[in-house]
């Protein structure tokens, strides 16, 4: 192996098997493992080899597979794909959390992961006994930790709950202490993953900050995000990561525009069979649709139209179903959520009949830019998720239109929601 | 070291040391795992992090607080007096009886507690073990050296206790360290073993209370090591035989170490510190063969 002084993280053929089960290894109770083992030997001393290991690979999944990649000192590297891609698995891998199943990956460095904002926090303790604790946990020295302390309580701006226990703290102080904490780590090779999907924009901004500050420092940087717009700021480049393979690798525009062309393909080719869902199933979405109020089908919708989102759902249950709750959101083409409409917001919930059902949402005066939206969906029967397509539904294409009634076009910047208001 | 002293970062077991960084190398591990004292010495400010939490918390938001510590050996030695030495008419040689119960029930309360808290500590911490690396090991020791502090109270209560009947220590008092650590060794080994295997089978859950009762009836807790030791010799068969459970080594020379009765039971310490240094290897191997896998199966 070549010695680059300047590469921090190399790895080789890594890839991680799970097996499927309840808990990701399936056994455990005693029990199940005198059952397993009896089955296994009885299976081995009937039936050829082969069958044994037949059995092995559909009980298993690679939930990362075949991973080459090298990152140089004081890259900034984005980490993007789909829900259960890999991604959280390779940055488990590379902060020694989980072991991969093949492959070698090399550091070179001091690591430091922030796979969750908050670990090991402890309620009943006190918000400067956490720091200690916290600190303690993502690897800090106990002088380190008091050189930074000031630092620390200055960010979280906890003022005077310092001598509270954290379970008395708000959901914003306490995030906004416990991100302070990992802010205040200062590895030579930082693992992040999606924390800043939590606290007040205002405080997510800050975190961002840090976040860039802490890039330019010249430190290794791994930063696994849905929020495509904090990965095209933050990082250079970028890694897309799909079915557990690195599909894309190169300059982190390229790689974002890649991610989101793949998903639009997907969702133009409607819901399928492949599709990939989670939920009980009884109630599933067969596809998405956009209608005028004319019942028309409406391939583009105009901003500021009346518009009527169709969702065409399969009730495979053999009898009507009754309290049916069903929620579509809305999301920018780079994955940024706008909103979440239920049934049940509007005070209804809906009865689904057997087969295949239309149900439809009015929208007056669609208050989008114009611009691509991703849709997604959840059917919810009696408080039970029915159907979720881990991907989404489809599509919304939105072009310019009247939103104002005036005329006039609106702003052209890439703000993706429309508010009109009566000014004096 | 490059570093200076002042952080001493985590340091992975398979580190070679070359040029101004450090390198690590991750892979699937093979075989039996070593022990990374290495890697220990590095974390050892996170392991008194964790001591200190457990030590905290433990008497939180409890009204009586501390005073628990105390609280349980002190009932149960007025129940044992009054149901095995009253009733059934245990006896204890020269001490009386409360405080012969007392001097076993200290090391005991550390046993049992040590071994339940530990037992559990890493389901319990699967918060921890999923979302950050450091030696899991920390876990269940913390766990277990939580319960010295615990010890030390009651340790100075035993003490005043002693004194105020007219007891005191004599010489024997050299033999507490040793009586400590056997016990130390012991609670860590049970620890280590049962909270590993409770990650894979929750079986352990239920097995862990049931454990620990039969081993206060199994140790010279309730009664002394020589009604055991005389049956055995009686029998023909050694009395160290029943050194082999190294609970009896603790509790026995805890007690003789503090309230002299008698000759000290060499034998019997000397049998159980044997015992508690293949239970620890033993419970290591194991911790560290299943360690790999906790993070996805806990």
């Amino acid at each position: 192996m070549a010695e680059d002084p300047e590469i921090a993280i190399r790895a080789r053929g890594l890839g991680k098997r799970y097996r499927l089960g309840s808990s990701g290894f399936g056994l455990t109770t005693l029990r199940d493992t005198i059952a397993a083992t009896a089955s296994t030997v009885l299976r081995r001393s009937s039936a050829a080899g082969g069958d044994a290991s037949a059995r092995r690979s559909s009980d298993t999944f690679w939930a990362l597979q075949d991973v080459d990649v090298e990152i140089r000192r004081g890259e900034v590297v984005g980490i993007i794909g789909p829900n259960g891609a890999g991604k959280t698995t390779l940055l488990k891998i590379l902060s020694r959390i989980t072991e991969p199943t093949v492959g070698s990956v090399e550091l070179v460095g001091r690591v430091g992961s922030l796979l969750e904002v908050g670990t090991g926090f402890h309620p009943e303790l006190t918000g400067r006994e956490n720091i200690l604790l916290n600190g303690a946990i993502l690897g800090m020295s106990r002088a380190e930790i008091q050189r930074k302390f000031a630092a620390i309580v200055g960010f979280a701006e906890i003022g005077r709950f310092l001598d509270t226990p954290v379970k008395r703290y708000s959901s914003g102080m306490y995030v906004r202490l416990a991100f302070a904490v990992a802010a205040h780590l200062e590895p030579e090779i930082l693992l992040v993953d999606e924390v800043l999907a939590v606290g007040d924009i205002e405080f997510q901004r800050r975190c961002l900050g840090k976040m860039d500050e802490v890039a330019r420092g010249g430190r290794t940087v791994l930063f696994v995000s849905h929020n495509m717009a904090a990965v095209e700021n933050l990082c250079g480049r970028g890694l897309l990561i799909e079915h557990g393979r690195l599909v894309v690798d190169g300059p982190v525009s390229k790689v974002i525009e890649e991610y989101i062309g793949r998903q639009e393909d997907r969702l133009r080719g409607g819901l399928t069979g492949e599709t990939r869902r989670t939920g009980s199933g009884g109630v599933i979405f067969k596809s998405f649709s956009l209608e005028g109020t004319d019942r028309r089908p409406l391939p583009i919708a105009r901003s500021g139209q009346d518009v009527v989102l169709v969702f065409t759902v399969h009730n495979g249950t053999g009898r009507p179903q009754e309290h049916v709750d069903l929620g579509f959101s809305l999301f920018t083409s780079n994955g940024q959520p706008l909103t979440v409409l239920y049934a049940s917001y509007t005070g209804k919930l809906l009865t689904v009949d057997i087969g295949t059902v239309e149900i439809r949402c009015r929208i007056e005066r669609l208050p989008l830019a114009p611009g691509r939206y991703r849709v997604g969906g959840r059917v919810v029967v009696a408080g039970v998720e029915a159907d979720y397509p881990t991907d989404g539904l489809g599509l919304l294409e939105v072009e310019g239109g009247d939103f104002y009634g005036t005329g006039h076009a609106g702003f052209e910047g890439p703000t993706p929601f429309l508010v009109d208001g009566s000014w004096e | 070291m490059v570093d200076a002293p002042l952080q001493p970062s985590p340091v992975p077991d398979a580190v070679a040391e070359t040029g101004p960084r450090r390198r690590v190398v991750i892979k699937a591990s093979t075989g039996l795992a070593g022990v990374g004292l290495r890697e220990l010495a590095a974390y050892r400010e996170l392991l008194f992090f964790l001591i200190w939490r457990d030590i905290k918390v433990r008497y939180k938001q409890t009204v009586l607080g501390m005073l628990w510590v105390l609280l349980q050996p002190i009932v149960t030695m007025l129940v044992f007096t009054v149901v095995f030495h009253r009733l059934v008419g245990v006896e204890s040689g020269a001490v009386a009886y409360p405080v012969f119960s007392l001097a076993g029930l200290l090391p005991w309360t550390f046993f049992s507690q040590g071994l339940t808290q530990a037992s559990s500590s890493l389901v319990n911490s699967s918060h921890l073990v999923t979302k950050v690396y450091f030696p899991r090991v920390l876990i269940p020791a913390a766990a277990v050296l939580a319960g010295l502090a615990d010890l030390l109270v009651c340790l100075v209560f035993l003490i005043t206790i002693g004194f105020a009947v007219g007891i005191r220590p004599t010489a024997t008092v050299v033999l507490l360290p040793w009586a400590l650590l056997l016990g130390l060794a012991t609670t860590l080994a049970g620890g280590l073993l049962l909270s590993a295997l409770n990650v894979r089978y929750r079986d352990i859950r239920y097995l862990v209370p049931f454990a620990v009762q039969l081993l206060l009836f199994t140790s010279p807790v309730i009664y002394p090591a020589t009604d055991v030791t005389a049956g055995l010799e009686n029998a023909g068969l050694p009395g160290w035989l029943y050194g082999l459970n190294p609970v009896v080594g603790f509790v026995e020379g805890f007690r003789f170490s503090l309230i002299d009765d008698g000759p000290f039971p060499l034998d019997l310490v000397l049998a159980s510190s044997f015992a508690a240094c293949i239970a620890l290897g033993c419970g290591l191997l194991v911790f560290r063969r299943i360690e790999r896998e906790f993070a996805d199966i806990v």
